[in-house]
């Protein structure tokens, strides 16, 4: 059976860790990173690889645009 | 293995607009600001008018949207966008002109500008940003706050007795014959945030009618000054701000579509 998956790119030192990606992405792939960047922010990062889609959701709430969406189909 | 077949740029589904500069946007994280910025920067991306526009940009948050935004901007003085949108959309009557201002530029000292403007019928787009509060100097009562709603200058609560009751400007613009779209929306979920680019969208293919002003009031949260964490606070706004300022079209084709509460 043909399946979508996607996968994000995350621009971490953009990004501010607020969150909303996390609570937006219907596939919970996303989490805050314990670690911080130079700003000081947890900044988001991938943690379900697997079950991302591509459906663009956390893309289209992100508020500083620091993420960027690809997806495949495979067969 | 599989991850380095889906990256590649074959399989782009979405990135960000180029025509958002790569400057750091100063916003405070998960301030709906950076999302509405990115939303006019693509519907001006889509409709390929990056030359033909020109945005003016107002005082508050908002102030530095010309950093941000890789178009030809201009600063206003404090509430006066919409009159210097005015001069600019009659000298350059082909370009399309637009606002971007806050509640405490548009709704508070720029009440008089804004009602003006509107009621002339300029052929400019508005994006307005409410969030019921001033954001940027640290969070005093706006005429936008809702009744009981604590900010630094109302600790108490907005009381209606002496404060006065939250100005609905949106419905009240909508009833003025000069505009021709008026649509209130938010960018907190994926739904909200496509809805609200659609209406952004028709607000700009709007000015090619020479119809009359469009606006469009995007309702977002203030975390910061709300005090509660960015995803708090939209839910927050979901209970507190969508009952008092319910999101949808108020105003199509110059038609009102929705009975003004």
């Amino acid at each position: 059976m043909a399946r979508v998956r996607g996968a994000i790119v995350i621009d971490v030192e953009r990004c501010k860790g607020c969150g909303v990606c996390v609570a937006n992405c219907p596939s919970h792939v996303i989490g805050l990173e314990h670690a911080v960047n130079s700003k000081g922010y947890h900044f988001s990062h991938v943690e379900n690889p697997e079950e991302c889609t591509g459906c663009t959701n956390c893309a289209t709430v992100c508020p500083d645009a620091v993420i960027t969406v690809y997806r495949k189909k495979f067969d | 293995m599989e991850f380095n077949e889906i990256i590649n740029p074959g399989n782009l589904v979405y990135k960000k607009t180029n025509l958002l500069t790569d400057k750091v946007l100063s916003y405070c994280p998960g301030c709906g600001h950076g999302t509405a910025n990115r939303l006019v920067m693509e519907v001006i991306d889509e409709m390929k008018i990056q030359s033909e526009t020109i945005g003016v940009a107002s005082v508050g948050c908002s102030v530095l949207a010309y950093e941000f935004m890789d178009i030809d901007m201009v600063g206003a003085p404090h509430g006066r966008a919409p009159a210097l949108a005015t001069g600019i959309k009659r000298v350059y009557p082909d370009k399309f002109v637009f606002t971007y201002q806050g509640d405490g530029d548009l709704a508070a000292i720029g009440t008089s500008e804004t009602i003006h403007a509107c009621n002339r019928g300029e052929n400019i787009t508005i994006i307005f940003i409410n969030n019921g509060i001033y954001g940027m100097t640290g969070g005093q009562m706006a005429p936008t706050s809702l009744e009981g709603m604590k900010t630094s200058t109302s600790p108490y609560g907005r009381d209606i007795e002496s404060m006065g009751h939250p100005l609905k400007i949106t419905e009240l613009v909508s009833q003025l014959d000069g505009v021709y779209y008026v649509s209130r929306q938010a960018v907190h979920t994926p739904s909200a945030a496509r809805k609200a680019k659609k209406a952004i969208r028709i607000a700009f293919e709007n000015q090619k009618l020479k119809k009359g002003l469009s606006l469009v009031e995007i309702v977002s949260s203030c975390n910061s000054n709300w005090k509660l964490s960015p995803v708090k606070a939209n839910e927050w706004m979901e209970e507190n701000m969508f009952p008092f300022y319910p999101l949808g079209d108020i105003k199509v084709d110059g038609v009102a579509v929705k009975k003004v509460l």
